[in-house]
């Protein structure tokens, strides 16, 4: 397993990370993407907009999308796309900055719990293993360790940027292209013959 | 200077600038109007004592040449004419470009060219226009005795005494000296106050409008006399011809002695200049204010919080039930409405902001194509919110230009044609239900369809022998690169840049229409709906769900009637409204909702662009004012919304775009008898 830490499409990975629960999972992003996290707040359905982002949120009188990374990463997501009403009480929204479209944008994710902001080490990152993982490859940047638990580090560059390219979430199953493992694919690259 | 002080000259300046170019391009049209010419004076001059003041020599240096000129043409002794305007427009631009960047090149040009205008030898740089057209000094007049005293919290203010006797030596002052006598002893010298005064001896020919501008900024708490000498040594206090003191207004009309001086249309009354010029809206007391856009922004998502807020506050009021809570409550609703009405409000701004460079525009293309074109602006009054404004002027500058290189005659064409040499561009803008069109039309020889359908067959954008609409073929001038190539010269101009039109107007939802009329013009219609802005919507629920209509697409409302209220077999959905077929549309279906509607079902009318259409609510909940919100890059693929809205209760609704709404429940509807 190699030690280096990867820090694809600008991510800081050595910074501090948010921590929080999704579909029992354990994911993390960075905390300098994160604007604030609220409580859920009444959800406003978009008809005929993908599962991804189906919902607008209103984060302090800006109307924000609400995605929902249950779709990309392909968990299991029991209520639809809302927040998930049997963990309503612990139920948050990460409210992040990202860039959309060489825009920053402010853009809801919902997460069924969220634990704590913290230091990964960096040998606590490591790199996506070849097997073991059913996420699609190219949108986990890394994976750590923490209080235990695997935690997942989305690569929300990647999955935004193929949604908007129309690649992800505008089916309600993401395309199989991260199953697959392309050459072409970022995350694939290293793993591709442990595959096979 | 400091950032402040900076922001304070900016802001100073800039105001000006445009104030000054307006007046020039009104001044074109009416050179004879007093008013203008005493406004561009007084815009010149305080420019250059905005620019000394700060220290920016070089933009009071520049223009003092352009003071001098209009000073000559305020008194009398000249003219306005086009080149003049021409020249002080660019002198304008180059003020412009000196605030931007100090040192900005060109100046020296166009001195050169005002040089030249005026008759004289560029170089001669020193007040060679003071004696420009000045009246001979009346025989027998002498030298001018002034005498004054600025206040004494001059320097307090920032004022720079060294900067008048300058000025005044420029004039030609000689005998300067310094009134001593009202410098108090040393202990009670208080050295931030001005003490002295001075007298001043200036050449009889000097005017003097001219030597009462020197004052210009110093008018509150000024001492000054001034009178001529006669010949005669002057007394010690000599009986002022005219006196000034902000107490005692100025005694008018010149006694015996008195040359009869050059007679502008509003004498400077001394005392109160600042209303004497009430014409010159830069000398008032300015109305407006200038804020940044951001501020603006900030205030309104602070209002949107309030909103927010305030909801919650009246939910928990509600439970609380306590009636003097109640009463207080109720007086921040009110508060807080008006406080978004008005908020909302200082975000429209009038297309007026912006036909002001459409003027110039204008006016610079006439003397580039040697065209004679008028420029009328109708409606300039209809308000959109201040960032479509903003993106509007870059395609409307691309029509005009277009309308004027190609759609405008030669003069001589013209005359040919019956027509006045004349060509006018008109500029019109109104409210059109839930849109706000802007027209350019010109009177020129309008589009040659033939060229432009060829060329679109050639370029692949039509069909071999397709006979389309005239509505359809002048569309595909809007098509990317759609000419090119300069061989059909009529055309050519106006793909350039066209596209570019079309982009930005997509890009804020609009339409595009064009008509044409052989020999008699073309018309560019943009049809924007009032997206980015405020509208008043009509809120209402579908299947649990809270959506808002623009109200001004709105008809009427009518019940659905129960035979209708089930989708039935039939694919056809028409309501008989006063016995004309109106089809509808139910929004169960188009909005893929759960659930089955209940009784009394409403029909919502609107206009679309293929005539009236029903559309099918389960509830009118009511009008409101909607802030319309952009939706995210990643509902750009959603086109059924034009945005959404936060609602009182914080909850957000979107906004139904109708006529993607009738083009897809269309479109769903031939689907389905395809099927």
């Amino acid at each position: 397993m190699s030690k280096h830490t990867p820090a694809r499409h600008g991510m800081d990975l050595a910074g501090d990370m948010v921590t929080f629960r999704l579909s029992g999972e354990v994911l993390a992003v960075p905390a300098a993407q994160l604007r604030e996290v609220l409580e859920p707040v009444q959800t406003t359905r978009v008809p005929g907009a993908p599962q991804f982002v189906s919902g607008l949120v209103n984060v302090r009188g800006s109307v924000v999308p609400l995605a929902d990374l249950r779709v990309p990463l392909r968990m299991p997501h029991p209520g639809g796309a809302e927040v998930s009403r049997d963990a309503a009480d612990d139920a948050r929204i990460l409210v992040l900055e990202l860039p959309l479209a060489g825009q920053a944008s402010v853009v809801g994710v919902l997460a069924d719990s969220v634990h704590e902001v913290t230091r990964l080490a960096p040998e606590a990152l490591e790199e996506i293993p070849a097997v073991g993982t059913r996420w699609p490859p190219r949108y986990v940047a890394a994976l750590g360790r923490w209080a235990g638990e695997f935690v997942t580090i989305p690569d929300l560059p990647a999955i935004f940027a193929d949604f908007l390219a129309g690649e992800a979430g505008n089916s309600h199953r993401p395309g199989e292209a991260g199953n697959s493992h392309r050459p072409g694919a970022p995350a694939a690259g290293p793993h591709t013959d442990a595959e096979g | 200077m400091d950032a402040e002080t900076l922001a304070v000259f900016r802001a100073e300046t800039e105001g000006l600038v445009e104030t000054l170019e307006e007046r020039l391009l009104a001044l074109q049209a009416t050179p004879e109007d007093r008013e203008l010419i005493d406004g561009v004076f007084r815009d010149l001059h305080t420019l250059k004592g905005t620019g000394a003041m700060f220290g920016r020599e070089d933009i009071a240096g520049f223009l003092h040449d352009f003071e001098s000129a209009f000073e000559a043409v305020r008194s009398g002794a000249a003219e306005v004419d086009a080149p003049l305007v021409a020249i002080s427009l660019r002198a304008r631009d180059h003020v412009a470009a000196l605030l931007e960047a100090e040192g900005a090149p060109g100046g020296e040009a166009i001195l050169a060219d005002l040089a030249r205008h005026l008759g004289k030898e560029a170089g001669a740089e020193e007040g060679f226009a003071l004696d420009l057209g000045e009246p001979p000094p009346a025989a027998g007049a002498g030298p001018w005795q002034l005498t004054f005293k600025l206040p004494a919290d001059t320097l307090v203010l920032g004022g720079k005494p060294e900067l008048v006797l300058a000025e005044l030596r420029e004039l030609g002052a000689t005998r300067l000296r310094a009134r001593i006598r009202d410098v108090p002893p040393l202990p009670l010298l208080d050295a931030a106050e001005l003490h002295l005064g001075w007298e001043v001896e200036l050449p009889a020919e000097v005017s003097e409008d001219a030597i009462r501008d020197v004052f210009l900024f110093h008018e509150q708490g000024l001492e000054l006399t001034l009178a001529r000498a006669e010949g005669a040594p002057p007394p010690a206090q000599p009986a002022p011809e005219t006196s000034i003191s902000p107490a005692e207004p100025a005694p008018e009309g010149p006694t015996a002695a008195a040359q009869p001086r050059p007679a502008p249309a509003a004498p400077p009354s001394a005392a109160e200049p600042r209303d004497a010029s009430a014409a010159a809206p830069a000398a008032k007391p300015s109305a407006h204010m200038r804020v940044p856009a951001e501020r603006l922004d900030d205030m309104m998502d602070r209002v949107g919080e309030l909103v927010l807020a305030e909801a919650r506050l009246v939910d928990i009021v509600a439970r609380s039930g306590d009636p003097s809570l109640v009463a207080v409550t109720e007086d921040i609703q009110r508060l807080t409405a008006a406080m978004r009405d008005t908020t909302m409000s200082i975000r429209m701004t009038p297309i007026s902001t912006i036909t002001g460079r459409f003027r110039r525009l204008v006016h610079d293309l006439t003397s580039k194509l040697g065209k004679r074109i008028a420029f009328v602006a109708e409606g300039e009054e209809t308000e959109l919110d201040k960032t479509v404004v903003e993106r509007l002027t870059e395609p409307l500058m691309h029509i005009i230009r277009n309308a004027a290189d190609h759609g405008l005659e030669e003069p001589s064409g013209r005359a040919a044609a019956g027509k006045e040499e004349t060509g006018t561009i008109t500029l019109s803008a109104r409210y059109s239900g839930a849109e706000v069109l802007i027209s350019l039309s010109d009177d020129g020889r309008g589009l040659n369809r033939e060229a432009i359908r060829a060329r679109a067959t050639a370029r692949g954008l039509l069909g071999e022998g397709a006979e389309p609409a005239d509505e359809e073929l002048f569309g595909l001038i809007f098509a990317p690169g759609f000419s090119t190539a300069a061989e059909v010269t009529e055309l050519s101009g106006r793909g350039v840049g066209m596209d570019v039109v079309k982009r930005t107007i997509d890009g804020l939802r609009g339409a595009i229409e064009v008509t044409s009329r052989p020999g008699e013009g073309t018309s560019v219609t943009l049809r924007l709906p009032l997206t980015l802005a405020i509208i008043d919507g009509l809120l209402i629920e579908v299947a649990g769900e809270r959506f808002v209509l623009p109200l001004a697409a709105v008809d009427e409302i009518v019940e659905l009637p129960e035979a209708l209220a089930e989708p039935g077999a039939r694919g056809n959905a028409f309501l008989d409204i006063r016995d004309s077929l109106v089809p509808f549309l139910r929004l169960r279906q188009l909005l893929q909702s759960s659930g089955v509607p209940g009784p009394h079902q409403k029909v919502i009318v609107v206009t679309s662009a293929d005539g009236r259409v029903g559309l099918v609510v389960d509830r009118i909940i009511g009008s409101n004012q909607t802030v319309i919100k952009q939706l995210s890059p990643l509902h750009a693929g959603v086109k059924t919304f034009s945005g959404a809205t936060i609602l009182g209760d914080g909850a957000v609704a979107l906004i139904l775009d109708v006529p993607q709404l009738v083009a897809r429940g269309r479109l769903e509807a031939d689907g389905r008898e395809a099927a």
